[in-house]
């Protein structure tokens, strides 16, 4: 029972991601031709809430569930990582039209396929982790 | 039952894309409120580790258990999908703008019967994704890229599998995703998450522009 309340927000966020057509690979298209607003709105307003509830968090007005003040780990910054894997990530974001937390709503919305991607995904993992200390960060 | 059937007729509708920020900042909320972290992509990992990765890199060898509610998350992502493309999504369609329609016919040009229309009454006939389903079965085969038999062709097998190894190298190579980087991370106000933020965009942008239109024109 302790694992429902996760399932619960990870409902509210497939569900909500579904009825946004953040799942849509057409959607994803349009935002990199920046032919609508929809997709920047959602990120907009996201980030905008974000702030204002991270900032709640950091300045104690809100503790965690258990009382305690949460804690929030800065990135190092070391750039090549964020650029190269950024790179990396967005063109995959745009080939597919997926990005990681919509392959999982994608699968529920009854593609299955998507197992495969997923599978794809995690083989991409693992091969970042065979070979990151060979690489920039 | 009058009031039921008003309350899915109500969510049925399109969401406007402020109901998006109330979706994401009540997801972090809440995340943040149980003491966890709003990110993703971490599950390839756990998955990964999970399946005993452990045993050839160091960086699957964690403690994976940790991060059950992180796949929590995730069965439960795939739940609101699965009751929202059920439920909640007469048409499953992608109201795209009058632009993109244009533009997606300018990739599929010559190919008949895969065009699409839009018009100023009822929007676009684009479906939510590329794909034939119970709502939209006539989906043009041009565009039929989410499925298993587009999956044997290698136009499908580079989507689905070049785009998900793609996502699962980046995302870990720069630390997170568009939840963890785009959402968590320049919500914290930190500077690498931006920099992955505007990186994920120029990607995007060199594979939309330079390489998506001909990949989609691989005869199938």
């Amino acid at each position: 029972m302790k694992f429902f309340k996760y399932i619960m927000v990870g409902f509210l966020f497939g569900f909500g991601a579904f009825k946004l057509e953040m799942v849509s690979f057409f959607r994803i298209y349009e935002m990199f031709l920046f032919q609508d607003f929809h997709m920047y709105g959602i990120i907009i307003s996201g980030i905008t809430f974000g702030i204002i509830i991270t900032q709640l968090f950091k300045l104690g007005f809100v503790n965690t569930i258990d009382g305690e003040k949460k804690k929030f780990n800065p990135k190092a910054h070391t750039w090549p990582r964020y650029i190269i894997g950024g790179i990396i990530f967005g063109m995959g974001w745009a080939l597919t039209g997926v990005c990681s937390g919509m392959m999982f709503v994608l699968i529920g919305s009854g593609y299955t396929v998507f197992a495969m991607f997923i599978a794809a995904a995690m083989l991409g993992t693992f091969v970042y982790g065979l070979t990151r200390s060979h690489i920039p960060h | 039952m009058d009031t039921l059937l008003e309350f899915q007729a109500f969510i049925s509708q399109p969401w406007p894309w402020w109901a998006g920020g109330i979706t994401i900042g009540l997801t972090l909320f809440l995340l943040l409120y149980f003491g966890k972290e709003f990110g993703l992509s971490a599950n390839l990992r756990t998955m990964c580790a999970a399946d005993g990765a452990g045993d050839f890199a160091d960086f699957f060898d964690f403690d994976w258990q940790a991060q059950g509610w992180n796949l929590m998350v995730a069965l439960g992502a795939m739940f609101g999908g699965y009751m929202a493309a059920t439920y909640f999504a007469p048409g499953h369609i992608a109201h795209v703008s009058e632009a993109t329609v244009a533009s997606l016919n300018e990739i599929s040009a010559g190919v008949p019967g895969a065009e699409f229309h839009w018009n100023a009454e009822t929007g676009a006939d684009v479906p939510i994704v590329p794909a034939p389903t119970l709502e939209n079965p006539n989906v043009p085969d041009f565009w039929n890229l989410y499925s298993w038999s587009s999956l044997f062709t290698l136009r499908g097998m580079i989507i689905i599998l070049g785009g998900g190894f793609l996502i699962g190298f980046g995302s870990r190579y720069a630390g997170g995703c568009t939840s963890g980087h785009a959402i968590s991370g320049i919500a914290d106000l930190q500077l690498p998450s931006l920099v992955a933020v505007i990186s994920f965009f120029i990607g995007g942008l060199i594979m939309t522009y330079l390489f998506l239109p001909y990949i989609l024109q691989i005869p199938i």
